[in-house]
């Protein structure tokens, strides 16, 4: 097993290790108790370096947007350690924590809900420079017209309200707003999720051109095969809590090893016919268990196609080949 | 052969408070039995409406305001009450893409599928529930007949459009509208759904028309697609020309726009300048000239009109000049 220690990786920007968060399910009658746990994300571990894209991939309920909010600090971590940029931050408080949060930032998924009505979107865009005091108001004003002309908004848009942009330009005004403090790296959670193909294309264009421009690491977190392969570098497969496979992307869509990936990639359709009708047909039955009551042994094997003896018992671990691909299956175990 | 669904220079327009919207405007296709016709288009498109508009279901705002609707030889676009309710559910049905809201919170699963063969086929009600069993266990709902009494909550998002399936199915309709079936549901569970969608149409020799934003899903699903613009039919072409050759402007920006899993490292995606244009203020040419590369004087005049070509495809575009 080769588990780089924290802060050694020269690049690392963000290291996660053995995280899980779980949450506690209440029940009972008059004084609600703690009945059980749902453990959303169990025992993950990843990291990102410096300008690179790592894309976190799986179904609903898979605990890839917990994971987000746990590196983001907006969610309570069970276990495990979150180290930026070599210091460990997983304990940080609200004020240790300030000139971190101006290095994170975050796009969600929809820009209808996460922009302020009420607000014009030039001081939607040039409020995080507020709240973090810098520069005067002239200054703050050139930076907003700045950021919007960066994201390809016309800076004499800056007095018109949210309601009076499109999708897609709305969610240009969120990029605008993560890039206002020049972040190192940026959250993107489902961010390209809601808004239509041809708009899609334009936003995650933009992205990969303002991670050329600025240095940004992503972390991209989504459901759609087709978009985590466009733009990341590095991808982890997420199932049931767990990290089930990574690698660096041609790897693991060229040839996947698990076989949940496997189901995964045979699942998406792709535009092209010639490839689909040439393909056989579902790779995968049933669904997703409940994450309250994971089975036992590895979380897969309930539906894995190549489940044999010990998969229902015993839960197997991530074991790493090289320096990036690793996979949690007990088909692959680890090399003595 | 004559065609199950004709529909020809259909327009529906509604009434809002910024004055009549056409949402679809003069569009026309045919469908064959057993045909699977994509209707694909971004938001706004008209996709949605025009699936609506064949099962009369445009509410109070809508309505049509020209062209016609022939099912089976029958014009459909203005029968009697009666006439439609007896053709919906029963000849035409549809599928909704959040099974959730389409299902009645109060009704067992039982009551629900059982309904449109009580209704339609005027089954008795232990009839009709004993062929319900055997519908949700076409749809392959583990313990079919012991989840009859279950509500719809008792159900996962997969089983519950899986549900929804068997009621579409419930009377062998020779149509299914399916708008957006898996849009709402994890991709493992997606390929479950559209597979068994495939195989029940196959062998009741049901005609589908999909209604889909998802350009996949067409290439694995469907004979012939029609893509919509801005109200129009821009395109249509069996699935196969389409996707080898796309000819109009937008349908080749909105394949270029398409991340694929076939495709190379970090690439840029070829995108499609600008938004889609606001209903309420069309241009009067070629509604995507002004996005369009290869606009010119004559696109701006007039509305492209559609020609057919020998291989069935059909073109509303004056051509690159």
């Amino acid at each position: 097993m080769n588990l780089q220690r924290p802060g050694q990786g020269d690049g690392d920007l963000l290291r996660v290790e053995d995280l899980s968060v779980h949450f506690p399910v209440m029940g009972g009658g008059l004084l609600p108790r703690r009945i059980g746990s749902v453990q959303a994300v169990d025992g993950v571990s990843f990291s990102i370096r410096r300008g690179e894209t790592f894309s976190i991939v799986g179904e609903s309920g898979c605990g890839k947007s917990t994971t987000a909010m746990a590196v983001l600090r907006m969610q309570a971590v069970t276990s495990g350690r979150i180290w930026f940029d070599g210091q460990d931050i997983t304990t940080w408080g609200p004020d240790a924590m300030r000139p971190v949060r101006r290095r994170i930032q975050t796009i969600f998924q929809d820009p209808y809900a996460s922009l302020n009505p009420r607000m014009k979107v030039g001081a939607i865009i040039a409020e995080p420079l507020e709240v973090h005091r810098v520069g005067d108001a002239d200054a703050r004003h050139r930076r907003t017209a700045d950021l919007m002309k960066l994201v390809g908004l016309l800076p004499d848009m800056a007095e018109r309200y949210p309601h009076e942009f499109s999708g897609g330009q709305r969610q240009r005004i969120s990029i605008a707003r993560a890039l206002a403090l020049e972040p190192d790296l940026v959250v993107c959670d489902e961010a390209v999720s809601a808004l239509d193909v041809s708009i899609q294309a334009q936003i995650l264009n933009l992205l990969m051109e303002l991670q050329e421009r600025l240095g940004l690491a992503y972390l991209f977190i989504s459901h759609d095969l087709s978009v985590v392969r466009h733009i990341s570098d590095r991808i982890a497969v997420m199932y049931l809590g767990r990290i089930v496979e990574t690698g660096r992307r041609d790897e693991l869509f060229s040839a996947p090893r698990h076989p949940y990936t496997q189901a995964l990639l045979a699942s998406a359709p792709s535009a092209d016919p010639a490839l689909e009708a040439a393909r056989s047909s579902v790779a995968l039955a049933g669904e997703p268990p409940s994450p309250r009551n994971p089975p036992p042994g590895c979380r897969f094997h309930p539906r894995c196609p190549a489940a044999f003896g010990p998969c229902s018992s015993r839960s197997p671990s991530l074991v790493f080949e090289g320096d990036s691909a690793a996979v949690a299956c007990h088909l692959f175990p680890p090399q003595a | 052969m004559t065609s199950l669904l004709d529909v020809q220079d259909l327009s529906v327009v509604f009434r809002t408070e910024r004055g009549a919207l056409t949402a679809v405007n003069s569009v026309s296709f045919d469908l064959a039995a057993g045909e699977t016709l994509a209707i694909v288009g971004e938001s706004g498109s008209g996709k949605s409406v025009t699936a609506l508009s064949l099962l009369g279901l445009l509410g109070e705002a809508g309505r049509i305001a020209g062209g016609s609707i022939r099912f089976d030889g029958e014009d459909i676009t203005r029968p009697g009450a009666g006439r439609l309710r007896e053709i919906r559910g029963n000849q035409i049905a549809m599928i909704f893409q959040e099974p959730m809201s389409s299902l009645n919170p109060v009704l067992t699963i039982g009551e629900q599928v059982a309904e449109p063969l009580r209704l339609h086929k005027g089954l008795g009600r232990a009839e009709a529930m004993a062929a319900a069993g055997d519908l949700l266990e076409r749809v392959a709902i583990p313990d079919a007949r012991a989840r009859l009494a279950d509500y719809p909550h008792h159900f996962s998002g997969g089983m519950r459009q899986r549900v929804m399936i068997a009621m579409a199915l419930a009377c062998q309709p020779k149509l299914i509208i399916a708008d957006e079936p898996t849009t709402a549901l994890d991709v493992t569970v997606q390929a479950q759904i559209l597979e068994l969608l495939k195989s029940l149409t196959r062998d009741l020799n049901s005609a589908m028309i999909l209604i889909t934003h998802d350009l996949g899903v067409v290439a694995r699903y469907a004979d012939r697609v029609a893509v919509m613009y801005a109200g129009r039919i821009i395109e249509s072409a069996p699935a196969r020309d389409l996707f080898a050759a796309p000819r109009h402007p937008y349908t080749i920006g909105l394949m270029g726009s398409t991340p694929r899993l076939a495709s190379g490292p970090k690439a840029r995606l070829a995108t499609i300048p600008g938004q889609p244009p606001d209903l309420a203020a069309l241009p009067s040419g070629c509604a995507f000239a002004p996005r369009c590369p290869h606009a010119r004087e004559l696109c701006l005049s007039a509305p492209p009109p559609v020609e057919t070509d020998a291989g069935g495809r059909r073109l509303a575009c004056y051509g690159h000049g």
